[in-house]
């Protein structure tokens, strides 16, 4: 028997169509994208006012967002990792939500949390703090959204990783909290830098729960999609280099995210 | 003139598997796809109730959203027979697709409070008082463009706490005591009920928005199209679109 010859790693020939198909698919926009951009005045639109304000706006929010999400995210991901029951099966899942919920639920959802009249919002204006409208408004949908990426990115490597380099720390003295920063810490930090940008990346785009929840205030509440979306209600073609400067931005986030999965080959999410 | 040769030359080839053209436009396609402002939600849906009784067999597909982003649809290509907008600048953004606009009803901008008015807000210029939170429509939706035009006429610029990117989402923000106060239309403040207290500024009756319909260009439906704009013209129409607060054109 003389077999068919095939591609590089055995595959069959057929696998490619619908492959190509697929990149076809998720480069072509970007693609088009580029193919519209007005490149004679692409810098001056960018470095607009309203761009440049709304821009920073976005890479402070997100930077604040993605540490929230450090600080957070890690002990909850450490948590669930090491715990199997079923509560805490449950609470991981309650956790993954905002990573499936339409944004603009998200954002209904946070008002209803923090806004003047919600849950928790309420009893913060009592004692003077109103985040309603505010950068802080922001930051909390970003989080809310970002969070999940952060949370399955560490629990993944922790759950590859075992435990038991822990267990041969306890044995040799080491109390848990030393065994957490000098041998869990130190196994997951590819995974970590990972999910670190995929959570930055998150909070970079987020838009459905930041409209609905934060509003849209320029300089205060008005990030990069934000500022994208009202533009391109009036005018589309003002919307897209702003758009371009987010494809560029998101594009360097993922090649950082690729290069480092390939250095370890251990990053789940 | 040429253009409507094309579009006349257009629909007769496509009818010419089914129908001959005489025996009404009706049989040949049943759904009428009518784009309307989203503003008209509550109106639009009554008057094509109405007109789908008046109608046998034909079904009125309607998409309602912001008049701008109804246009930028309709210009790459969406399927509309009718468009109507919430104001002229938007209608004027489709130029030849848009055949022969008419006005058919007109709204004018209210303060919109809590209920109760509990911050005392009784002008416009009370939207800047301090401890006041305001929101506003986004310049580029007609509601936002119409609280300029009235901060150009009075002089008062407010500080908006946000700049919504619809005047529905400027109610939301009112109704779940987000913000204090928001400027949106008449309409929008009536269908809130009892949800909202309402503030009229004498500087509001000078800035009257205009609603205008039109069949579009090339439209799939071109005599139920008209048909259409006919119903929301007639008094039937009329009465409904003012059932909603709504001032006549």
């Amino acid at each position: 028997m003389i077999r068919r010859p095939s591609g590089p790693a055995g595959l069959p020939a057929w696998l490619y169509l619908p492959a190509a198909l697929g990149i076809t698919l998720i480069v072509l926009p970007p693609v088009a994208l580029l193919t519209k951009t007005p490149w004679s005045t692409f810098l001056e639109q960018v470095a607009s006012e309203s761009s440049r304000q709304a821009l920073v706006l976005s890479l402070q929010t997100a930077a604040v967002s993605t540490v929230l999400c450090i600080l957070l995210g890690v002990p909850m991901a450490v948590v669930f990792a090491r715990h199997d029951g079923m509560l805490s099966r449950v609470l991981r899942s309650l956790v993954l939500l905002p990573l499936v919920l339409p944004p603009v639920v998200g954002g209904i959802a946070l008002l209803y949390t923090f806004g003047r009249l919600g849950l928790v919002g309420e009893h913060l204006r009592a004692i003077g703090i109103d985040i309603a409208f505010t950068s802080t408004a922001v930051v909390l949908a970003q989080t809310f959204v970002a969070l999940p990426f952060l949370v399955i990115s560490v629990e993944g490597a922790l759950r590859v990783a075992g435990t038991r380099y822990e267990e041969v720390a306890a044995t040799l003295g080491a109390g848990p909290t030393r065994t957490l920063w000098r041998v869990t810490i130190p196994l997951i930090v590819p995974s970590l830098l990972a999910g670190v940008v995929l959570a930055f990346a998150r909070a970079m785009g987020e838009f459905g729960a930041t409209i609905t929840f934060a509003g849209n205030a320029p300089g205060i509440t008005q990030t990069a999609p934000l500022a994208i979306y009202v533009a391109e209600i009036d005018d589309p073609q003002a919307a897209i280099p702003l758009s371009l400067v987010l494809v560029i931005v998101s594009l360097i986030v993922v090649v950082g995210v690729h290069t480092r999965r390939r250095g370890t080959g251990q990053v789940a999410s | 003139m040429a253009l409507s040769a094309t579009v006349v030359v257009g629909g007769c080839s496509s009818s010419e598997e089914s129908t001959p053209a005489g025996s009404s436009s009706a049989s040949r396609s049943s759904t009428l796809n009518v784009f309307a402002a989203a503003s008209l939600k509550k109106t639009f849906t009554a008057i094509a109730d109405e007109f789908e009784q008046q109608h046998q067999g034909v079904k009125v597909t309607l998409s309602f959203d912001g008049s701008s982003t109804l246009v930028n649809q309709i210009k790459q290509g969406a399927p509309a027979d009718v468009f109507a907008s919430a104001d002229e600048k938007n209608m004027d953004k489709l130029g030849e697709q848009a055949v022969d606009p008419e006005i058919f009803a007109t709204n004018t901008l209210v303060i919109v409070t809590a209920p109760g008015n509990p911050k005392g807000i009784t002008s416009f210029a009370d939207l800047n008082k301090p401890g006041v939170t305001t929101v506003v429509c986004q310049s580029a939706q007609p509601c936002g463009n119409a609280t300029d035009t009235v901060e150009r006429n009075t002089g008062i610029t407010v500080a908006a706490a946000s700049e919504e990117q619809s005047v529905t989402a400027v109610l939301t923000k009112v109704t779940s005591g987000q913000a204090d106060a928001g400027v949106v239309y008449v309409t929008d403040a009536k269908g809130a009920g009892d949800k909202v207290a309402t503030v009229v500024d004498p500087a509001f009756a000078a800035v009257v928005n205009s609603y205008p319909i039109a069949t579009v260009q090339g439209a799939a439906n071109d005599a139920m199209a008209k048909e259409f704009v006919d119903a929301v013209l007639s008094p039937s129409g009329q009465q409904i679109l003012a059932g909603a607060g709504f001032g006549k054109p």
